[in-house]
């Protein structure tokens, strides 16, 4: 606690006036509400001073607060912008709120302190319609330019049959079409260059074989190097944290798996912890080695997915197909743990679905012998042959400070040195009782990413093989009556159970209002859920925070000067997935 | 007149031999692919899939034949052709075996190395009447490669002239009776293979493609028959880059003699087919100013470093 009197008075010092109301919630972030004229002074301060060093910015997006119950004593706001920070030196979240009364809501842009709050203001932008004065390039970014609206404002409908009948006559069609085609002018690019040499604008993708998606990229290129990369996404965008205020905190699961669709249950993770936080639920051992062990298989299967892809992008074609056939391995065993393959709906708040089956431990045993010698194998396949090697060492190269600026995590950042891996500084599900290593490596490149990602393939197998040595027996769910479906072993024999049980499978179980993060590091990177609850039976709002997102928004940054082969090296080691980005 | 009928056969034989071997060779590369892959490879038309082919031509010539009214029409349509052409054209100078050539030209090989320039034609008239960026980049850098590659893929072959003293492919493979020309030409025989890669653009050489960054490259626009065109011209060349390293530096039919000379000669072309569609299945692909570097800077001067040493060899012996 001594930490958070530190931030608050350090703060009040320095701006006496900014600190309007500091906000009990039930994660351990502090959260602190700062008056709208202080926010970008305040923002930068934590940001430099030292013994503070929140250099990270970690998501940014807002809350209409139209229509929310149990506010409680919190200052009066019809949006609220917020700012979660990370102090890598302290090992601490911060959370800050702006409030806006004002039904046209507007606050400065924070682009000034962070260049990646770019696209988050700008999705803030596109969901909510907040104006960030002083932003480079306000506009939507993940709906299409021509939507009206903004969907996570509360009045915006949620499903198609509030929305009234689609049509699209002709003359709305070559409009819609219109917007699509790429003005070099309206993203401040010049045709030309300053020797009068003419740029080539490449449009690369949304249908390209090496985005792994639905991604467009406009390069404007000098012959076959990059001058510039504008991004264009949204074209997978579902609404995932719309769809999360209409569905009950349970039946919300399955749409996580979704999230990040190669990561199957790591998505279940953090969405399923918050939830647990914010009822106060405490898992039970077997639960939270089984979700471990889940979560491991799936990383493992998502980084062959990223390995065999990349060595695809760089020409190598059988690589691929060793790694699907190792995949399919895994679903095996997953399939036969869960009953699904690639969204396995598996966890559930205060525990898993089913205990494990018979037999599981060997499934998982033989695996665990296979795979090392495949990934040597692989290892002299790719990592050791030149032409892979001319490829990567020395292309797409970003130092710890500019990985920091961009919000990138996981493999990514670890790459360049710094080694920051959430399941060992903050750890979770009980990481802490495990034995492993966080693989880094120094220069940041191409290269250097695989390498990290290979050998945390190698670490995750260690923690699997401790799993299956200790799985400790026990119950798989919680007894707390928040529990969904909670146990069912005493609700024929008292009413007070029966009860619960009822409430809790008929409407789903009602949260305190309160709010929670919680994050885990996933394969991509750092991925959490920031849900808010006004005391109902469904999330008040859901914001998920992919790694996705602020990764494919540094791609420009560092591409710059790069051939186009060099950037599907690029785009293979930063290793995103397009449901992740849109969500 | 008997001649004139036996000529007539050679021509037919070769003609439909080689597209044959041509066609086959989709099935065969599915087949070894899926072999070294793990998987099954093409396994349900016929027996272990042998009847995909007639499958694959059957779709590929019922398939709208597409041309975007963006393009070149004249241009876009003649480009296919001439890679079929001018590689169906190389294969008059290709003894199979003693008799079996249709033309057997005293400057066989120059012919050989006239007619792969030609090719160079397609990649860049396909890629400039497309009219497509990606095309275009793809013609770009196929220009480029086949260009350089093609100088040294004649240099490569000089050491073998000098050695027999005739351009005549019969002359070559005759003068082999002692020693396989790939034990005194080792480097010819290694910048020849890598040039001849070069020259079907098969990968590791396929930037022309490289289907990862430039979606098919040149041929992105061509669909049915015309795609076909290239796919089959791909497998043409793969075929004459492995009879023309069988001729030059293996000896072409001969071998002992319990089996007939085409036969030694069908098996020694097979072995490098295999070998084009293994590094197919095995390799990276460069950046294409790697690869510019990789011909300019290393086998460029390694051909001419063996065409002097070969030089002075025989000139010290004559």
């Amino acid at each position: 606690m001594e930490d958070l009197v530190d931030i608050e008075q350090e703060i009040r010092v320095k701006f006496p006036e900014a600190i309007v109301y500091v906000q009990p919630t039930r994660d351990v972030f502090p959260t602190y509400w700062i008056s709208k004229d202080y926010i970008i002074p305040v923002l930068g301060f934590l940001k430099t001073a030292p013994g503070l060093q929140f250099k990270f910015l970690y998501d940014l997006s807002a809350i209409d607060e139209q229509a929310r119950q149990n506010r409680g004593d919190q200052p009066e706001s019809r949006f609220t912008v917020f700012y979660h920070l990370l102090s890598f030196s302290r090992n601490q979240f911060l959370r800050l709120k702006v409030a806006c009364p004002e039904e046209k809501p507007s606050v400065p842009t924070a682009t000034t302190v962070w260049q990646n709050a770019n696209w988050y203001e700008r999705e803030a932008y596109d969901m909510f319609g907040i104006n960030f004065e002083g932003h480079p390039l306000l506009r939507r970014i993940l709906m299409p330019q021509y939507w009206e609206g903004h969907p996570l404002q509360k009045a915006h409908p949620a499903r198609a049959t509030e929305m009234g009948q689609f049509k699209m006559p002709e003359d709305r069609m070559l409009v819609e079409q219109d917007i699509l085609q790429f003005k070099p002018e309206e993203w401040g690019l010049s045709s030309h260059g300053n020797n009068n040499e003419d740029f080539m604008f490449l449009n690369l993708g949304p249908q390209h074989p090496g985005t792994h998606g639905v991604l467009r990229l406009v390069l404007q290129m000098d012959g076959e190097s990059i001058v510039n990369i504008v991004p264009d996404i949204g074209f997978h965008h579902r609404g995932a944290e719309k769809m999360g205020e209409r569905q009950s905190w349970h039946t919300y699961i399955p749409y996580t798996d979704r999230v990040e669709y190669l990561s199957g249950v790591m998505n279940n993770f953090p969405y399923v912890m918050a939830v647990e936080q914010m009822g106060g639920i405490e898992v039970p051992d077997r639960a939270k080695v089984i979700r471990i062990m889940l979560s491991e298989l799936f990383r493992i299967s998502s980084h062959l997915v990223w390995y065999g892809t990349f060595a695809q992008d760089l020409g190598m074609m059988t690589p691929v197909f060793l790694m699907f056939y190792d995949r399919e391995r895994l679903f095996t065993i997953i399939e036969a743990i869960c009953g699904d393959r690639m969204h396995p709906n598996w966890f559930r708040i205060g525990g898993v679905a089913q205990d494990l089956p018979n037999g599981w431990e060997d499934l998982v045993r033989d695996f665990l012998k296979y795979m090392p010698g495949r990934l040597n194998e692989y290892d002299k396949m790719i990592m050791k042959n030149r032409l892979f090697k001319a490829r990567t060492k020395g292309i797409g190269v970003y130092n710890t400070e500019e990985a920091i600026e961009w919000g990138v995590t996981g493999a990514g950042l670890r790459a360049t040195g710094l080694e920051w891996d959430f399941r060992k500084k903050q750890p979770y599900s009980g990481f802490d009782q495990f034995e492993f290593d966080v693989p880094i490596a120094v220069n940041g490149d191409c290269y250097d990413r695989s390498l990290v990602r290979i050998e945390e393939m190698r670490q995750s197998l260690r923690i699997i093989q401790q799993c299956v040595d200790n799985m400790p027996p026990g119950p798989y769910k919680s007894h707390h009556p928040l529990t969904t479906p909670p146990d069912k072993k005493h609700t024929m024999y008292d009413i007070e159970t029966l009860i619960n049980h009822f409430v809790n499978v008929s409407w789903g179980p009602v949260l305190p209002p309160d709010e929670s993060y919680f994050g885990v590091e996933s394969s991509k990177g750092h991925n959490g859920y920031y849900l808010v609850s006004d005391g109902s039976t469904m999330s008040y709002r859901t914001r998920i925070r992919t790694p996705s997102f602020p990764h494919i928004q540094f791609v420009p940054y560092y591409s710059k000067g790069y051939t186009i082969a060099d950037l599907m090296a690029i785009l293979g080691s930063v290793d995103f997935v397009l449901s992740d980005l849109d969500r | 007149m008997n001649e004139i009928w036996m000529q007539i056969l050679v021509i037919v034989g070769v003609l439909l031999g080689t597209v044959t071997i041509a066609a086959g060779l989709i099935y065969v590369e599915r087949k070894m692919l899926a072999v070294w892959q793990q998987r099954s490879g093409p396994n349900r038309v016929g027996p272990f899939g042998i009847f995909q082919v007639l499958a694959d031509m059957v779709k590929i010539f019922f398939k709208e034949d597409w041309i975007p009214p963006f393009v070149d029409k004249k241009i876009f349509i003649i480009a296919p052709t001439i890679i079929m052409l001018s590689i169906l054209m190389s294969f008059a100078i290709v003894p199979f075996a003693p008799g079996i050539v249709i033309a057997d030209l005293n400057i066989g090989l120059l012919f050989f190395l006239a007619m792969s320039s030609l090719g160079a034609y397609t990649i860049v008239l396909a890629g400039w009447a497309s009219n497509n960026k990606y095309s275009l980049l793809g013609g770009m850098r196929g220009a480029a490669q086949l260009i350089s590659y093609e100088v040294f893929m004649g240099l490569s072959l000089m050491g073998v002239v000098i050695q027999v003293g005739s351009f005549n492919m019969t002359d070559i493979v005759n003068a082999q009776k002692g020693m396989w020309f790939v034990v005194p030409q080792f480097v010819g025989f290694v910048t020849f293979l890598i040039a001849g890669i070069a020259e079907t653009h098969r990968l590791p050489f396929d930037l022309p493609e490289s289907e990862s960054e430039l979606i098919a490259g040149f041929h992105s626009e061509y669909s049915g028959m015309k795609f076909g065109m290239f796919f089959v011209g791909e497998y043409l060349g793969i075929t004459l880059v492995s009879c023309m390293i069988t001729i030059l530096f293996f000896g072409g039919w001969l071998g002992p003699s319990f089996l007939p000379p085409i036969v030694w000669f069908l098996i020694k072309m097979f072995a490098f087919i295999l070998f084009f569609i293994l590094l197919r299945a095995s390799l990276a692909r460069p950046r294409y100013d790697q690869l510019m570097g990789f011909g300019w800077k290393l086998l460029l001067p390694l051909t001419l470093l063996n065409v002097l040493i070969t030089g002075a060899v025989v000139l010290s012996n004559a």
